[in-house]
């Protein structure tokens, strides 16, 4: 999009105003989160710009909040807890909903629109009747309040996300290079790690990095089918915000932010990777 | 049949013959390589495929059956389940069938409400029937609690007549001989040695520990009626029976060694009285029949006075009976009704009054919040998605990294900057007060309000309207734009006319994923929305983990459901399933 030569001055006034506007909104998406990691460095208890962090003052900014986050005992359990739960989550789910996407991405499935319906519903589901439904079945069978039940909960959210990625990048696998496998002689499970798995290895990763932060993220379930003992760090940041609120949260969302772009370049890696592979292997 | 001609003389079964095979046979069927009809064969590797197929999504869809969709069908079901007043007052529920739903009821109904009481307290039941019914009455839960602690005097005066009449009737033993089976009491019996046996043996064993391995923990076997009293005697051995599971269950004790509550006698009294009693033919004929000639003598006090002047004057409202006879059924849609500003009251369904109609508001409030997010998407949204879709992909690529950074970054980092930006004494207010656009000691009240949930929420969903968008405008070919100005469009035909309306599916799939998203949402306008910027979803919770009325969440939760599901269906017929697209 570039302004041709022959453009009238109200085009020209058009073109740069929306430019403005375009990067008004994209100061209004991102300035929120930038705004938050310097405030975390705030050396007093404000949630705003000190004067003195204003003028560049050296001893406005400290590092106490991200030490009170290290050293305070309910941070760490919080800390300890999510990376408890989302792991073992992830894994259940990666696990499960790999093997359902290979056996959803074969041509002949009944009733497939009906499983993919159920499988993709922990996504459509809104939250909090989710976490409703699971707090009343749960305490039926005995596992709210317990890590099980936490991990159950957690995992069956991953799950749409495991199943909407791997199917994706099963759709351009290309099915002659299993049946080479099998004529070669080797046995589903082997023709599954030596020839599918790699290739479809990025869709996994990514599908599990979401499943990974769907887990660590997720507060509403966990706020109901979890207790006192499995409380994570967003469950810690939800009462930090509701009740006393306290600049280590901006801390700990720092922390957060970092993750998330780490995240975010693992899964733009993978997803290039993964076209390379695809682009090279014949369809 | 095999040709010897063959090019490599190989008889047997190779698809050569096969095929060879069946052009020579006439009419038969064409035959697979192992001779099987080529139709059964094929269907039979479709048959493996599809059982393969599904042995590998098995275990993927209990799982999900089991951890997400059990759930959801119990919160359904508990939105309409009402067993606790059927559970609990059975003998009630009865009698207010003949109930004519203006006056105090009968003695009757209050001999049955009594004995269903004194049971319901000793079970420890009677509180929580109380708050179920406080949801629809206020001020049963009290009344509930106060009728509880006075319901083991309902009888006394019979016992004590009883027990003038004679001692015997005051010793358990007299009632084991009444009430038990013969099966049960010699199970009893044999129980009493193996424990005294045991005993015995724990007395005489030298270490602690050997002690401990030979504790006798089993309970007492349990107890049975025998049929001849439940014939005479109906009522005395139905409350016979429950006090004896009660004290064998609750308070770990025998029958056998426990005088009876004085409902029980009451229950005696009053099935004496109604002259039933005499087919009993037991051990202690005698006895009753000395009590069934004496009872007509017996000095009365109807359990309705004690009720009335006695516990509490309410019992004479026939709100609270109303109450009861309309949530006695095991399924009721009472609490759809209460989700809809609707009662169920003794005269049908009713619109609650004026200024307890909040659901309504409540949903209302939260489709206008929702819509009014989904359209600040669309204005913030388009323009972003229309200048990615248009710049080289270089940049573009650059750019989109500052959509799915928010996209990516935990939800309760952006609410808590939100939280942080928004205070009176905030970021934003800060520079307001800066620039002079606001006076200092009179800030915005940005947070706490509606204000503070929409622009909130519209941050958080923003990228999930420039994602579905962006996708659509990035496949419109930019040459109809073109050839549209070259056919002398201005700029803005050009777009209104040829640009936008290809763009229209992309608006389509974003506003209803963000409607979705937004009509459920729970923790954003919990932090920031205060009293008045909450959603129905906030209700739900409060009613889950503060107002414990757990039915009237399911409710309110089914609905919601509900609205979410024909939206989601909506989604799949304009984007379809498939297209979930995660940026």
């Amino acid at each position: 999009m570039e302004l041709p030569p022959y453009a009238t001055t109200g085009e020209r006034i058009w073109f740069y105003t929306f430019r403005v506007i375009c990067g008004l909104i994209f100061f209004f998406l991102i300035a929120p989160i930038l705004t938050i990691i310097p405030l975390s460095f705030n050396a007093e208890n404000f949630f705003t710009f000190t004067p003195g962090m204003l003028a560049l003052d050296p001893d406005a900014y400290s590092m106490r909040h991200y030490e009170d986050f290290f050293t305070n005992s309910q941070w760490q359990t919080a800390l300890r807890n999510s990376i408890q739960i989302a792991p073992a989550a992830t894994l259940l789910s990666v696990s499960l909903g790999t093997l359902a996407a290979v056996g959803l991405s074969q041509s002949h499935v009944p009733a497939r629109r009906a499983i993919m319906a159920i499988l993709i519903s922990p996504m459509i589901v809104p939250l909090i009747i989710s976490a409703a439904g699971m707090y009343f079945f749960y305490s039926r069978i005995g596992l709210q309040g317990t890590w099980i039940g936490v991990v159950l909960a957690h995992a069956a959210l991953g799950i749409p996300f495991v199943i909407i990625t791997v199917t994706a990048t099963l759709v351009g696998f290309d099915n002659s290079l299993t049946r080479a496998s099998a004529n070669l002689g080797a046995g589903p499970v082997r023709t599954f790690f030596k020839v599918q798995m790699p290739l479809i290895l990025p869709g996994v990763i990514s599908g599990g990095l979401f499943a990974f932060i769907t887990s660590f993220d997720e507060v509403v379930v966990v706020l109901f089918v979890g207790s006192a003992g499995q409380k994570t760090l967003p469950w810690q940041m939800f009462i930090g915000l509701r009740e006393q609120i306290s600049p280590t949260i901006l801390a700990v969302a720092t922390i957060l932010v970092v993750i998330s772009i780490a995240l975010l370049t693992t899964v733009e890696l993978l997803r290039r990777r993964s076209e390379r592979l695809r682009g090279l292997s014949p369809s | 049949m095999t040709s010897a001609t063959d090019p490599d003389a190989y008889t047997g079964a190779t698809p050569d013959n096969a095929i060879r095979d069946a052009d020579r046979a006439e009419k038969g069927p064409v035959l697979a390589a192992d001779g099987t009809p080529l139709k059964a064969s094929l269907a039979r590797s479709l048959r493996v495929q599809k059982l393969r197929a599904l042995g590998l999504i098995a275990p993927l869809l209990i799982f999900i059956l089991v951890t997400f969709i059990a759930p959801i069908a119990d919160m359904l079901f508990r939105s309409v389940e009402n067993q606790i007043v059927s559970e609990t007052l059975p003998r009630t529920v009865q009698e207010l069938e003949r109930w004519d739903g203006e006056s105090v009821p009968d003695e009757e109904t209050f001999r049955a409400l009594a004995a269903d009481l004194m049971i319901a307290t000793e079970l420890k039941n009677h509180t929580r029937l109380g708050s179920r019914l406080n949801y629809e009455t206020t001020g049963i839960s009290s009344l509930f609690r106060q009728t509880g602690r006075d319901m083991d005097e309902v009888g006394e005066v019979y016992l004590d007549q009883f027990v003038e009449l004679d001692e015997a009737w005051e010793e358990p033993e007299t009632w084991m001989t009444l009430m038990a089976s013969d099966d049960w009491l010699t199970a009893r019996d044999q129980w009493a040695t193996d424990k005294e046996e045991a005993e015995a043996a724990q007395d005489a064993a030298t270490t602690a520990e050997e002690a401990i391995a030979l504790e006798f923990t089993t309970p007492e076997p349990d107890f049975q009626l025998n049929q001849i009293s439940q014939e005479a005697l109906p009522r005395t051995a139905s409350i016979y029976r429950q006090f004896a599971q009660v004290i064998q269950s609750e308070d770990e004790d025998s029958p056998s060694e426990e005088e009876p509550w004085a409902i029980v006698y009451q229950a005696l009294y009053e099935d004496l009285t109604a002259g039933r009693g005499e087919g009993y033919d037991g051990d202690i004929a005698g006895l009753l029949t000395e009590a069934r000639e004496a009872v007509g003598s017996f000095e009365e006090v109807p359990v309705r006075e004690f009720f009335l002047e006695e516990v509490d004057e309410d019992w004479a409202d026939p709100e609270v009976w109303g109450t009861i006879e309309a949530f006695s059924s095991p399924y009721t849609a009472g609490y759809f009704l209460a989700s809809a500003d609707f009662q169920l009251t003794p005269q049908g369904i009713e619109r609650q009054p004026e200024d307890q109609q909040i659901y309504g508001l409540l949903f209302q409030r939260t489709m206008f919040m929702s819509l009014t997010i989904m359209f600040s998407c669309i204005v913030l949204g388009y323009p972003i998605a229309f200048l990615l879709s248009n710049l080289p992909v270089r940049t573009s690529n650059l750019l989109l990294i500052l959509v799915l950074l928010p996209f990516w970054t935990s939800l309760l980092v952006r609410t808590s900057a939100w939280k942080v930006l928004l205070q009176q004494q905030g970021v934003i207010n800060d520079i307001l007060v800066w620039i002079g656009l606001v006076a200092d000691n009179n800030r915005l009240e940005l947070i706490n309000n509606q204000t503070g949930t929409i622009i909130a929420m519209t941050h958080i969903l923003l990228p999930f309207m420039i994602l579905p968008l962006y996708s659509v405008m990035k496949t419109i070919p930019p040459y109809y734009v073109r050839a549209a100005k070259s056919l002398g469009a201005t700029p803005f035909t050009a777009f209104r006319r040829v640009y936008f309306p290809q763009s229209v599916p992309g608006i389509g799939a974003g506003c209803i994923l963000v409607f979705i998203l937004a009509i459920g949402y729970y923790i954003t306008p919990e932090l920031v929305g205060g009293t008045t910027g909450t959603f129905i979803s906030n209700r739900i919770a409060y009613h889950i983990s503060s107002s414990l009325n757990w039915g009237l969440a399911a409710a309110l939760g089914s609905i919601l459901l509900a609205l979410v599901l024909v939206l989601y269906y909506l989604y799949d017929r304009i984007v379809g399933i498939d297209n979930v697209s995660l940026g």
